[in-house]
């Protein structure tokens, strides 16, 4: 069966995706407490199956100003993934690498977006890393691209790529603790006979 | 002032003068306008991909150009709108993301704008309008009391076509 989409992912597929979200999101957290030199707490990662037309209202409004980090991923699992933050949350990490104090109003400039982009590439790594230790299959991400715009508008892009293959994207949503809580999410967007070769590395049969 | 309707992705509705039609936060999705400036009916469809036929799991009309289109196209002329008066409007289709090559994330916003084109002129209908590509999200308004055309845009003074 080389055409297994979300549609017909049954619940004891969806707890494995789920389980590999969940390490996935385990292991970014290490890294980005490594890059900061802090301790971080995770929260039990929140991963939900929602419908592709609401995907651009399910982190919050549509018209809301978040930062979405996407990266193409290449070789045994082929597809792209993207991670996206609140305004406040990029502020605060950006503002713990970068040693500053800067108010969450003020918008980013270049040197803080490239800041970003290699938080994100940190934490996207490490997520796919993750997943490529677990299932032995090679996992080789391109070069971050970053975005700061509406929500709605950033995830027309996920949603554009689940909507090629059925009506169901999987989102993940972590939430990690240093001195503030930070909200992050994940969106896996693998191309369709990639599901089928995730799985099967996992030892289940389809 | 009328009421404002709202538009989600992959849907589509129609609009009386002097409601209001919106769209929010459009990437490189297509929000398309019909209006007749007679009649003051107007409608908005918000697709995703260009092309039904390409897509084996296309149950949904609105996700589509080619179908989405000619279903809002139906359904404007049942509200009441001449089908010689209507004249459309397009923004979006936006590359939310600088990626180039591999896969075809990149140029997603370009073809939807293009599906576009080619169905209005398959239908003869005028696209009197459009803002689409670069690389911003666009939040959409049609007024049906002027037909006028909002454009509003994250750091960017709004614009109407």
């Amino acid at each position: 069966m080389d055409n297994l989409t979300l549609e017909d992912v049954n619940s004891k597929y969806l707890d494995v995706l789920k389980e590999l979200g969940n390490i996935g999101a385990g292991n970014a957290t290490t890294a980005i407490a490594n890059m900061l030199g802090m301790k971080i707490d995770m929260n039990v990662p929140n991963i939900r199956l929602i419908e592709v037309s609401d995907l651009g209202q399910a982190i919050g409004a549509e018209e809301e100003v978040v930062i979405g980090i996407f990266l193409e991923v290449q070789q045994d699992v082929e597809g792209s993934m993207m991670f996206m933050l609140d305004i406040p949350s990029a502020r605060y990490l950006v503002n713990k690498l970068m040693m500053t104090d800067v108010s969450p109003e003020v918008p980013f400039g270049e040197m803080e977006l490239s800041a970003l982009k290699e938080i994100g590439n940190i934490i996207a790594g490490s997520y796919l890393s993750a997943m490529s230790s677990l299932t032995n299959l090679v996992i080789v991400p391109s070069i971050p691209y970053i975005a700061v715009d509406m929500a709605a508008s950033i995830l027309s892009v996920p949603a554009i790529e689940f909507g090629r293959f059925g009506d169901n994207a999987l989102l993940i949503q972590t939430e990690i603790c240093a001195d503030v809580a930070i909200n992050g999410y994940f969106i896996l967007m693998p191309e369709q006979d990639s599901y089928v070769k995730i799985l099967s590395s996992l030892g289940i049969s389809i | 002032m009328g009421n404002v309707i709202k538009v989600g992705m992959a849907d589509l509705n129609i609009c009386k003068s002097p409601d209001i039609i919106t769209t929010l936060g459009l990437g490189s999705c297509i929000g398309l306008t019909f209006y007749d400036p007679v009649t003051k009916v107007g409608g908005m469809v918000h697709y995703m991909l260009p092309d039904s036929t390409k897509v084996r799991n296309n149950g949904n009309i609105a996700k589509f150009a080619d179908t989405g289109i000619e279903q809002l196209l139906k359904k404007v002329i049942a509200a009441g709108a001449s089908r010689q008066r209507l004249v459309a409007k397009m923004a979006g289709g936006a590359k939310m993301f600088e990626v180039n090559g591999l896969s075809d994330i990149g140029n997603i916003g370009a073809r939807n704008a293009e599906a576009a084109r080619e169905m209005l002129k398959k239908m003869h209908i005028r696209l009197i309008a459009e803002d689409t590509g670069l690389n911003y999200g666009r939040t959409v308004e049609l007024h049906c009391e002027t037909g006028e055309f909002y454009i509003k845009s994250i750091g960017k003074p709004v614009k109407i076509i």
